[in-house]
């Protein structure tokens, strides 16, 4: 079955994912770490759910978004945060 | 800054079991009614609308029935909640925009979260809750051939374990924490809640029962980067599996801090309810998980009751029963997952317990109270205002639980100017 790609940029590189996956999804899905945590660790979500905060990223300006909470968009731009 | 002001007869926040069914019997007698969830789409984590398969049936039906008899305000959040004479005041953060709602009557169906306990490697990339792993791969999480560990405690593991299964993954583990013999005493009572024991057998059917351990628990995960491998022990011997995800979690924690904030009455299961599943503060209902732990049929059962009850009906003959047995279950449910002291006890001095501030175990100070810990190392007092590390660490030293102020959740400085 074929699926509706959007493509997102995440940091400047070019990701496509498939129509209704979460950005969280789509970063793990790309082994991509989520999240550097205070002391440098690489951090990816973990509650799934909005209640860890370990998945926000900045998106289309907007920072602090929990990502496992919002759905790709076509031309979303993803950055992260300290 | 654009606060908009908007007003129902009743408020719902959560949009799972409890909250859906509370919306629906709400609807029949007024349209007035408003659904507010963090995520896009009703559902709530149970009934959470699966990418790939949508919601469960009877999910879809409700859902199209309460689209066209209410409001569902979804990507939206609380961060402040206030009462005076009776009315109540949310502040709600919707994509950036801030709407303060205002009504006679809410119904809190804010659900559970998961219980993580700390253990040396817990925050590589690639350890998610055992529901976690579940709601990521409703939204979109790819686990085709990928090797998964399932530890942990509770029906959660074996539930989840058989979604990834459907979903194309390896599930080479699950661990459960509890002896078998506990289970098997669980087994028995099992029998009296028919409905569950058949759930429980598909689960296993599916899933191949060679892979559940009982009695054991993940003490180590190990990877550069991302999880690569994990040992599992008894407390005498230890095993080393290699994995790509290790999915984890210990039950479930009731969320209690928009019911806190309003001022209700919180017992050690969750939000104090009487008749008609009412909180201590008067025109707020609470139903479902935050009451206490108890399954999808409690919430279900308490939300139609708490949608009765706010606009001044009675539930049907004999549903209290029906109640009272869901709640049975989730008393089962806690003495036959009890948490065993050893897994309680999995942190190294090296180990971070505050993910979000990078508190480690060593930098706590011996003895202290939870409000001390916070004056000195800051854990409890990042992102996630201690959801995280606050039960697990409730549980290791006996902290109480601290006061809840508003913001509920990060949010906008634009949001909370002019709100108190």
């Amino acid at each position: 079955m074929s699926q509706a790609v959007v493509r997102i940029t995440v940091d400047g590189a070019v990701l496509d994912v498939a129509v209704g996956v979460s950005v969280a999804a789509a970063l793990m899905n790309a082994s991509l770490p989520i999240r550097v945590s205070v002391s440098g660790e690489p951090r990816a979500a973990l509650c799934g759910m909005g209640v860890c905060q370990e998945c926000r990223v900045t998106i289309d300006g907007r920072s602090f978004q929990r990502s496992c909470l919002v759905a790709v968009r076509d031309g979303m731009v993803i950055s992260h945060e300290a | 800054m654009r606060l908009d002001l908007t007003r129902f007869d009743v408020v719902i926040v959560g949009g799972g079991p409890a909250g859906l069914m509370a919306a629906l019997r709400v609807c029949l007698e007024t349209s007035s009614v408003a659904i507010i969830d963090q995520s896009p789409a009703p559902g709530g984590q149970i009934w959470r609308r699966d990418l790939h398969g949508g919601w469960p049936e009877h999910v879809s039906a409700m859902v199209k029935l309460l689209s066209q008899r209410s409001s569902f305000i979804g990507n939206a959040t609380v961060v402040d909640a206030t009462s005076v004479d009776g009315r109540h005041q949310l502040l709600v953060e919707k994509e950036g925009r801030t709407i303060a709602i205002e009504t006679a009557t809410v119904i809190i169906a804010t659900g559970a979260r998961e219980l993580f306990l700390p253990f040396p490697g817990w925050t590589l990339p690639g350890v998610v809750g055992v529901g976690g792993l579940q709601a990521l791969m409703k939204n979109g999480l790819d686990v085709r051939g990928r090797r998964i560990v399932i530890s942990g405690s509770g029906p959660l593991l074996v539930a989840v374990a058989a979604a990834a299964v459907k979903k194309g993954a390896d599930v080479v583990a699950v661990i459960e924490q509890a002896k078998l013999s506990s289970l098997a005493r669980f087994g028995m009572r099992l029998a009296m809640h028919p409905f569950t024991a058949l759930d429980a057998l598909r689960y296993m059917v599916e899933l191949n029962g060679g892979v559940m351990q009982f009695g054991k628990w993940v003490s180590i995960a190990r990877g550069a980067g991302k999880v690569e491998a994990v040992t599992v022990t008894n407390g005498n011997l230890t095993e080393t599996i290699e994995c790509d995800l290790l999915a984890t979690g210990f039950g479930l924690v009731p969320n209690t801090e928009l019911a806190r904030l309003l001022g209700c009455e919180i017992g050690s299961r969750g939000i104090i309810v009487g008749r008609g599943q009412r909180t201590t503060v008067p025109g707020v209902f609470a139903a479902g998980e935050c009451t206490g732990i108890g399954g999808v049929d409690q919430a279900v059962h308490e939300g139609m009751f708490a949608g009765s009850a706010s606009v001044g009906d009675r539930p049907p003959y004999g549903s209290h029963r029906r109640r009272d047995r869901a709640r049975g279950w989730g008393r089962i449910l806690e003495r036959t997952f009890a948490l065993r002291p050893e897994v309680l006890a999995l942190a190294q001095p090296s180990t971070i317990v505050c993910r979000c501030e990078d508190v480690r175990r060593r930098d706590l100070p011996a003895l202290a109270s939870g409000r001390q810990a916070k004056l000195y190392t800051r854990v409890g007092m990042g992102a996630c205002q201690g959801r995280v590390c606050g039960p697990p660490l409730a549980r290791m030293f006996g902290w109480e639980q601290d006061t809840v102020r508003a913001p509920l959740q990060p949010a906008q400085l634009s949001s909370l100017i002019g709100a108190r």
